[in-house]
């Protein structure tokens, strides 16, 4: 068996194995009967029906011609990794991380570590460029979200503005 | 007649107040802002503008919301023109003539010809909305939870059967949205479903971090994993704005084409902009050629007109099953669900009765969204051609930033932080997969919508399925339903379907 469509075959596995995950969850809580239905009996249904479309979707990547082959083609890890790198280090600059007692950075912190990381995930990389963006992009996010906005943010690091 | 006289008076009343008329500039502007930069399509600028409305009043946030739909269409267009891309999925037939146009200097009378057909059409839609509204609210009152669920049936199937793709896929895209809609409390048991007893897991996920990380980081990543491709700008050469006299003679039909399927195709369930912007230009195609036009394809203006005013008016009259039934038509509508529910509203047919400020308003405000675009677009457009110019490398670590810093100011909380990485690399498989995540954000938003009128239903029923087919209207809906699957099946529209979408 030679599949025919890659891009198919996969999004058929994925929505199998997710409708498939659900449907098991479902069986976990009451699911009751139509006329009394339990929290379990709307996710099963549609995990079922899911599993069932991803099954359809590939066989038909098994079955009908693609002219290409449909390739996913080269995944993009590098400008994946930067990215949400960046977001997540953005997360733990304004949250923190206690469990291993980092104290959150703040917002200018913040945006700093994001403009850099998320800038590696470019082409090219001028870290005299990337540093006036971000200072542009954090005097600008201060001046919109936290004086105009009032959105709340901490702003500097808890240990300097305590 | 005189009742639609009344409720427009009273929605500008609202609309015309110094404080909503600012919330409208500053929505149209910000929305042209985003729309115009390339990549960003109106899913992410609603999502990453969204929290910019979060401390005002309902009725402010709604005209912002909708002030910035509008602008990030009109931006959209000026990508489509100027560069070569489209900035939104509606914008992709403008790219044909319209660039042809920028590439002979005649940027300036495609741009004044989208923007003045946009501002007809949107004027148009508005009416349509605000006449239509009422009698479909009436009928709305008339709905049980049985015609209710068929009603977002057909809204599924409508809103897959009108967009591009594979069929097959996109349903189970839908399956799926509705399945992680699902995710969070149940608020008939209590119980908590699929949250792997994580707390911020028990209310659910939120549809901003999903809308982002889908529609904002997704494309990101797959933008960049091309090379940077040489973007030709055209900005010393939008001299003249305003088109010719001719310009102008062969415009008006186009326009009036364009608003005409414009409006019928927004109304359907699927809320075709889309579909609307390629019957457009389909039709003007069609017709014959003035002699000494330039043909179709080279930068015939109509090419602009056209599917430009059909898409704006699409965009207005999809409103209208939001508004009335509380249901959205596409991914954009779906968001304005979510804006209205963090604003304390349930969208559906009560909002015009126990709401009529609000309702009304909004509608005015659309009108005047419109107006305020077109005295916005044509004199700034250098102001947007300069933003053009700004390279991929800066903008895209910006994009990230307002992504991030709107996520997480949703709910002061740096777990949604986490959910929208998550979702950011769903959205780069999703991308790279071929399945349309539009589908997605719909079913998402209908899912507990849903559960809960096929619960009310079947409990009415005594767990009788065939309620939903014993119910004249019921029946009626689901019938349609079943024909639009039937339609796209057969093997003559089919291909037709197949060849619509592909681009020229």
């Amino acid at each position: 068996m030679k599949i025919k469509s890659q891009k198919d075959f996969f999004s058929g596995l994925m929505f199998t194995a997710v409708g498939v995950a659900f449907a098991w969850g479902a069986a976990g809580y009451n699911v009751g009967t139509g006329a009394r239905m339990g929290p379990g009996y709307f996710p099963m249904m549609l995990g079922i029906v899911l599993a069932f479309l991803g099954g359809l979707i590939m066989f038909k990547a098994l079955v009908v011609e693609t002219e290409s082959g449909d390739k996913i083609g080269k995944w993009a890890w590098k400008p994946m990794l930067f990215i949400i790198g960046a977001n997540l280090l953005f997360g733990i600059m304004i949250g923190g991380l206690p469990s291993i007692g980092l104290p959150p950075m703040g917002l200018v912190a913040g945006i700093f570590a994001l403009t850099i990381v998320a800038s590696l995930a470019g082409e090219r990389f001028k870290l005299k460029e990337v540093l006036i963006l971000a200072t542009i992009l954090a005097v600008g996010s201060y001046l919109a979200f936290v004086m105009l906005l009032k959105l709340q943010f901490p702003v500097w690091p808890t240990f300097i503005a305590g | 007649m005189m009742d639609l006289i009344n409720n427009l008076s009273l929605g500008f009343g609202v609309a015309f107040t110094a404080q909503n008329l600012m919330y409208a500039f500053i929505g149209c502007l910000l929305g042209t802002l985003i729309g115009v930069l390339p990549g960003v399509g109106p899913v992410a600028t609603i999502a990453m503008l969204l929290p910019a409305t979060y401390a005002l009043p309902p009725v402010a946030a709604l005209i912002m919301l909708a002030g910035i739909y509008y602008g990030a269409q009109y931006g959209g267009s000026t990508t489509a023109i100027l560069v070569n891309l489209p900035g939104e999925s509606s914008s992709v037939v403008t790219v044909i003539d319209g660039y042809q146009m920028a590439r002979q200097g005649r940027a300036g009378p495609a741009l004044a010809a989208a923007g003045l057909g946009s501002f007809f059409a949107g004027c148009v839609g508005t009416l349509i909305l605000a006449a239509f509204a009422a009698p479909l609210t009436e009928v709305a009152f008339k709905f049980g939870p049985a015609e209710y669920f068929s009603l977002m049936v057909l809204g599924l199937i409508g809103a897959v059967v009108l967009a591009s793709g594979s069929l097959l896929k996109a349903v189970a895209m839908i399956v799926l949205g509705l399945l992680l809609g699902l995710v969070g409390t149940d608020v008939n048991s209590g119980v908590a479903r699929f949250s792997f007893d994580i707390p911020e897991l028990t209310d659910g996920i939120g549809f901003i971090t999903i809308a982002m990380g889908v529609f904002g980081y997704g494309e990101i990543i797959a933008n960049l994993s091309h090379p940077e491709d040489k973007r030709e700008v055209f900005t010393g050469k939008v001299k003249n704005i305003y088109p010719t006299g001719r310009d102008l003679k062969l415009m008006l039909p186009a326009v009036l084409r364009g608003t005409t399927i414009g409006s019928i195709l927004g109304i359907l369930p699927g809320g075709g902009a889309l579909l609307a912007a390629f019957a457009a230009y389909t039709i003007e195609k069609k017709t014959k050629l003035k002699p000494g036009e330039v043909p179709f394809g080279k930068g015939n203006i109509r090419g602009v007109a056209a599917p430009e005013s059909a898409n704006n008016a699409g965009s207005q009259t999809s409103f209208i099953p939001l508004l009335t039934l509380g249901i959205p038509p596409n991914a954009v509508m779906a968001l304005m669900v979510g804006a209205m529910t963090i604003h304390n509203i349930q969208p559906g047919p009560q909002v015009m009765t126990s709401n009529p400020e609000l309702f009304w308003g909004l509608i005015a405000s659309m009108w005047l969204g419109n107006l305020m675009l077109v005295v916005l677009n044509l004199p700034l457009i250098g102001m947007w051609i300069k933003l053009l110019t700004i390279p991929y490398r800066w903008l895209f670590p910006a994009i990230v930033l307002f992504c991030a810093i709107g996520v997480y100011s949703t709910n002061n909380n740096t777990w949604d932080i986490w959910m929208v990485a998550a979702f950011g690399v769903i959205g780069y498989t999703f991308i790279k997969l071929g399945v349309e995540p539009a589908p997605l954000l719909l079913g998402f938003i209908l899912g507990p919508m849903m559960e809960e009128n096929l619960r009310r239903a079947l409990l009415l029923s005594r767990g009788d399925w065939s309620v939903f087919v014993t119910r004249p209207l019921s029946a009626g809906l689901l019938a349609a339903a079943a024909l639009l699957v039937i339609i796209v099946m057969l093997p003559a529209i089919k291909s037709k379907r197949e060849e619509a979408f592909v681009e020229e």
